[in-house]
């Protein structure tokens, strides 16, 4: 099975890293969250129930929604802001990508570790730029928020192909394709990776790629 | 599974379609209500919750979308429609959008009804959720209120786009196959918002935020009125005006297997079920002084937002301080909705005034339950002057009884401060005068809405009328300006050769600047 991946790209200013990757990583994390599940008897099991709540962007002209999970919230943006720390210390003009990754686990006998098998990597990539005046940041800020609207059009479209998506697991293999560790929803089995290039167009000389959500212990 | 659909899962898959559509509907509107959505996760499944996904429900919309569907289901050539417009406080409405729930004939004989088609509906909903705050209706719809107002229409059947402009544009949110057709959800959407070009639609906070009641018939279409994108009830039982829900409605119990396919559970339960009540929202008294009312609750004036009460107040009206009577914006709303004539108002408001006068200049305070905080009505205490170091102090109204002892009608005879303000309020009177109204001097009782303060006792109105003449400012007349002008001028050398001394600090700082 082919994993499958998506691109997008967008051109910010510093100030508005934050809010642009995570109105992209929640819209697509909003997709792939389930409810709990609750296992009975005889195989079957329910779902829990999935709440939404609406942001508003304060530097970027755009309300995106999120699955309504604080934990969820606060796991992405210790990683958004990590990613956004990395891209500011890598000097003016700089880009980079940051990349969610949807994967199954799949047993292996010992003595090899899991394997994690990707099924589907969204990669958003930040062109950062600098602005001079004031008019320029208002003009960028509802650019931004008509080209993040493009965006999340973009991922909904993705989604609603129904293309692959893992099986339904039993109760002994959920933990293999969803994330149990949240109280109140369950996404798909995702980590976080980023890469930033400087601005002469090349990696840094060590490429940072921090494994934010990791459940493989090597 | 070969062949046509089994009658359970035709029946759990009608079942779905139209609950889809109740939500789709629900969706679509509460994201033009102008506020923010927030519900919350529950680990343990409720039962009412379709599709997984926590959509509350507003008893009026479903009760519309019901209507419009008249217990038929989206189908083939039968598309269910929710219009978006936008209609203006001077009466001007526009289409803005279109959202279009349609079938089409290429069907998915393979699918699982059950689990496949139930999931991928619900995806759906995620999708509508997240593209219903991106279209562009949804930035005018968070700023309703003063200029404008968002209005919804359901209907059933062809698709009209003509309202929408040259140049809309369609953006598909998905498709769902199932055994006898595919779903489909799009929204057409206007580009071209010329007519708004020339209108102030960015404004702060409204005067009076809200309207109530706009039954307007559609010239086209002939069947379903507009209803704003504003409901709100209060939480409490508001007496089931509209029959939210039917007694018995089904739930979602669903139960999924991981099991073979052909082994797929699922049950459908029926119980005696009420819809959950909608999100309670603060709940803000806003006090509605003297508003000509018409059908619509609120019209603000043209005079900048001042409104203007009839020459003579009924004899019950009482000055700042009194604590009026509150009205229930769900008893409103069911006499908006049950009346839209303008005799409705008068219902509304001789419920509302409570032993006053009925007539509709009473002083009125209703519940609105919506979030506008600028707009906290604060219970009023009781303030005197003496109390207050204030200038003018004397002019502050006092708690009145009536007319005949309010200071701005009769000033008191103690003796006041000599200003031009005073001989422009009040010319006729000599400060000495006292008693009755002056007979050619007609009294227009200025009570602008939210002035009430509890910390001055000067109220807006008061400062309004009292500011209204003010004497020119001394550096403005002729006479000082001229001489402040000459002196200007002499110092001018010597000011010019200070900066051309100290021109170099003053490159510094500019430097500093870039």
């Amino acid at each position: 099975m082919n994993c499958r991946s998506q691109i997008l790209e967008l051109t910010v200013e510093a100030r508005q890293i934050e809010e642009t990757v995570l109105a992209v990583l929640h819209t697509v994390l909003l997709h792939r969250s389930s409810g709990k599940f609750h296992y009975k008897k005889e195989g079957t099991y329910s779902i829990g129930t999935v709440g939404t709540e609406d942001v508003d962007c304060d530097f970027v002209d755009c309300t995106y929604v999120r699955v309504s999970s604080d934990e969820l919230d606060r796991t992405l943006r210790r990683s958004v802001g990590e990613f956004k720390d990395a891209l500011r210390n890598s000097g003016s003009d700089g880009s980079g990508q940051i990349s969610l990754e949807f994967y199954q686990k799949k047993k292996s006998r010992w003595p090899f570790s899991d394997e994690c098998i990707p099924w589907e990597v969204w990669a958003f990539k930040l062109n950062v730029v600098n602005l001079a005046n004031e008019q320029e940041r208002q003009i960028c800020r509802e650019k931004v928020g008509e080209k993040l609207g493009e965006k999340i059009i973009n991922i909904i479209e993705v989604m609603n192909r129904h293309e692959y998506l893992p099986k339904m697991p039993t109760q002994s293999e959920v933990d293999n394709v969803f994330d149990t560790s949240l109280r109140d929803v369950q996404p798909y089995l995702y980590k976080i990776s980023y890469q930033i290039t400087d601005s002469l167009g090349t990696s840094v000389s060590t490429t940072m790629r921090r494994l934010i959500k990791d459940t493989l212990a090597l | 599974m070969d062949g046509e659909l089994s009658p359970q899962d035709k029946k759990d898959l009608d079942k779905f379609i139209k609950f889809f559509a109740l939500k789709t509907v629900q969706v679509i509107v509460q994201a033009r209500l102008g506020e923010k959505i927030c519900t919350r996760s529950s680990s343990s499944p409720t039962g009412s919750d379709w599709f997984n996904l926590a959509i509350k429900d507003i008893p009026e919309v479903t009760h519309e979308a019901k209507k419009a569907l008249a217990g038929q289901l989206p189908g083939i050539g039968r598309s269910m429609c929710v219009e978006i417009s936008l209609k203006t406080s001077e009466g001007d409405s526009m289409e803005l959008e279109t959202w279009c729930l349609e079938m089409n004939e290429k069907c998915d004989k393979e699918i699982k009804v059950s689990y496949t088609v139930y999931n991928r509906l619900s995806l759906l909903l995620k999708s509508l959720l997240a593209i219903t705050r991106v279209t562009p209706a949804y930035k005018l719809s968070r700023k309703q209120g003063h200029d404008y107002v968002i209005l919804y229409r359901i209907y059933f059947g062809e698709v009209q786009l003509n309202g929408l402009g040259e140049g809309f544009q369609t953006v598909r949110v998905g498709m769902v196959g199932t055994p006898v057709g595919t779903i489909t959800l799009s929204c057409a959407y206007r580009t071209n918002l010329a007519f708004m070009s020339g209108r102030q639609l960015e404004r702060t906070q409204p005067i009076m935020g809200i309207i109530i009641d706009h039954f307007v018939d559609r010239p086209y279409s002939g069947s379903s009125p507009l209803h704003p994108c504003n409901y709100r009830t209060t939480g409490e039982d508001d007496g089931g005006n509209f029959p939210s829900v039917d007694d018995s409605q089904e739930v979602c119990t669903t139960s999924f297997s991981t099991s073979p396919p052909s082994q797929c559970v699922f049950t459908v339960s029926k119980t005696h079920f009420q819809t959950p009540r909608p999100v309670v929202m603060d709940t803000l008294k806003v006090p509605l002084l003297g508003l000509t009312f018409t059908h619509q609750m609120v019209i603000p004036s043209k005079e900048g937002g001042i409104p203007v009460l009839p020459l003579h107040p009924a004899p019950g009206v009482q000055a700042d301080g009194e604590r009026v009577p509150t009205c229930n914006l769900t008893d409103m709303n069911q006499h908006a909705a049950t009346t839209p004539s303008s005799s409705g108002e008068a219902e509304l408001l001789s419920k509302s005034s409570e032993g006053k006068s009925g007539t509709p200049q009473d002083v009125l305070e209703t519940t609105f339950t919506r979030k506008v905080g600028a707009f906290v009505n604060k219970p009023a205490s009781q303030v005197t002057a003496a109390n207050m170091d204030l200038p003018f102090a004397v002019f502050a109204p006092k708690i009145v009884e009536s007319e005949d002892t309010d200071v701005m009608v009769n000033p008191p005879d103690s003796p006041i401060l000599e200003s031009p303000l005073h001989a422009s309020l009040h010319s006729d009177q000599s400060s000495g005068s006292s008693g009755l109204t002056q007979d050619e001097f007609v009294m227009v009782e200025l009570k602008p809405a939210f002035s009430k303060d509890d910390f001055l006792p000067m109220d807006l109105g008061t400062f309004y009328r009292e500011f209204q003449n003010p004497p020119q400012l001394s550096s403005l007349s002729i006479d000082i300006s001229a001489q402040s002008m000459a002196e200007d001028l002499d110092s001018l050398p010597e000011k010019l050769a200070i900066y051309e001394k100290n021109m170099e600090e003053f490159d510094a700082f500019v430097d500093t600047l870039q």
